[in-house]
């Protein structure tokens, strides 16, 4: 019984990262970060994925902060706070909030207030957006164990 | 894993941002390298004992600490080009003009594809000139030159026990036997890939050298969904 359910989490597994990669929230890169993850390292990618994930809230939040008065907007740090998300977007693999970060960076380049606050509502978006499909994975992904475990223990019968 | 069995390469990585460091870190380990990460140029330069002031011409540089003969063996220095304060170009410069340690090789990175930046880091002596994402695949590419430089210090060191040379041997002295032609192990890792991925050419051709290839490295191509994990925790 237990190996049908088994199969169909396999598969399940399998299809959504497929759609998660086919939708274009994640890149190439992504599975170069899995390729680094061991025996050794089995929470690699969840840190790395987590450190991500509080990088962006904390970014979006001082870039903000830096734009919330029309007459005196920061753009130096606007500036940095997109330079380093899109670095650390890049790194992960995480495709739509790097994308949104090229258009962020040209509008601080310009210094649009405007088209900054449109995409830092974006990108703000897209990291949550990503944040809830990845956790949706690593679920799919617990269930995978649990069944596995439990089909690893009847075997022994 | 083929070479240095007995000493690991040292590699000293440098990034201001802790996510980066993280992630060069890991993939150092995953090379066998041992790594120091530390997140600005000026650690970087006490890490490798120039902040001591004996080799460096800095009249800044203190010299209150005892001299420390015993210097840490790096094999390999791999920074990023943007940080604060000391840029990874300025930690660049800084070590090529200390005498001690000129040889160390430097490997400079960077988001950013500016091939002017690129031409200018080459020239004052980088090695190589990574574009981030950094990928498994470049990281192959260090092994030639860290190899050049534990042969040497290999070298320097019997020089030294026998005939009390000093310091500053010329590099032209002990003539490296490891040419870049070395046989270097490209390591086929087992693909976890279990989807079909989408081959990503996002990388503008930069106009010329050291541009990362990603072709070079592991093919991420292979369509064949292929399930075998069982903690494949995402």
């Amino acid at each position: 019984m237990n190996t049908i359910v088994v199969a169909q989490l396999q598969r399940q597994f399998q299809d959504y990262i497929v759609s998660l990669y086919q939708q274009g929230f994640l890149d190439n890169q992504f599975s170069e970060l899995r390729k680094l993850q061991d025996e050794g390292t089995p929470d690699f990618v969840a840190e790395v994925v987590s450190l991500f994930f509080d990088d962006c809230s904390k970014l979006i939040n001082t870039m903000s902060i830096s734009l919330e008065r029309p007459d005196n907007v920061d753009f130096k740090q606007v500036d940095s706070g997109v330079h380093q998300l899109k670095g650390s977007s890049s790194s992960v693999g995480a495709r739509r909030v790097k994308n949104v970060c090229i258009s962020f960076k040209e509008c601080c380049d310009v210094q649009n207030r405007e088209g900054c606050l449109r995409c830092l509502q974006q990108v703000d978006y897209e990291y949550k957006m990503l944040k809830t499909k990845l956790q949706d994975l690593f679920n799919v992904s617990f269930k995978l164990c649990e069944n596995l475990l439990v089909l690893l223990v009847y075997s022994f019968y | 894993m083929g070479m240095a069995a007995e000493s690991q390469f040292h590699v000293l990585a440098v990034d201001d941002s802790l996510f980066d460091r993280k992630l060069i870190e890991r993939l150092l380990q995953k090379s066998s390298c041992q790594v120091t990460t530390v997140d600005s140029g000026s650690k970087a330069l006490e890490f490798l004992g120039l902040r001591q002031g004996i080799d460096s011409n800095d009249p800044n540089a203190l010299s209150t600490a005892p001299v420390n003969h015993q210097v840490v063996e790096v094999n390999l220095i791999i920074t990023d080009y943007c940080m604060p304060g000391m840029t990874g170009y300025d930690l660049l410069k800084k070590v090529k003009e200390s005498s001690a340690f000129r040889d160390i090789p430097v490997v400079i990175m960077s988001s950013e594809n500016v091939p002017a930046r690129i031409s200018r880091c080459l020239e004052e002596g980088a090695e190589e000139f990574f574009l981030k994402p950094v990928r498994l695949a470049d990281l192959n590419k260090l092994k030639p030159h860290m190899m050049k430089t534990k042969l040497k210090n290999q070298k320097l060191e019997e020089i030294e026990t026998t005939s009390k040379v000093e310091n500053g041997v010329p590099t032209a002295v002990v003539e490296p036997e490891i040419k870049d032609s070395t046989q270097v192990e490209i390591e086929i890792l087992p693909l976890q890939e279990d989807l079909l991925l989408i081959k990503e050419e996002e990388q503008t051709l930069s106009t010329n050298n050291k541009r990362k290839s990603v072709e070079e490295g592991i093919s991420t191509d292979r369509a064949r969904p292929r399930f075998d994990g069982i903690a494949t925790a995402v």
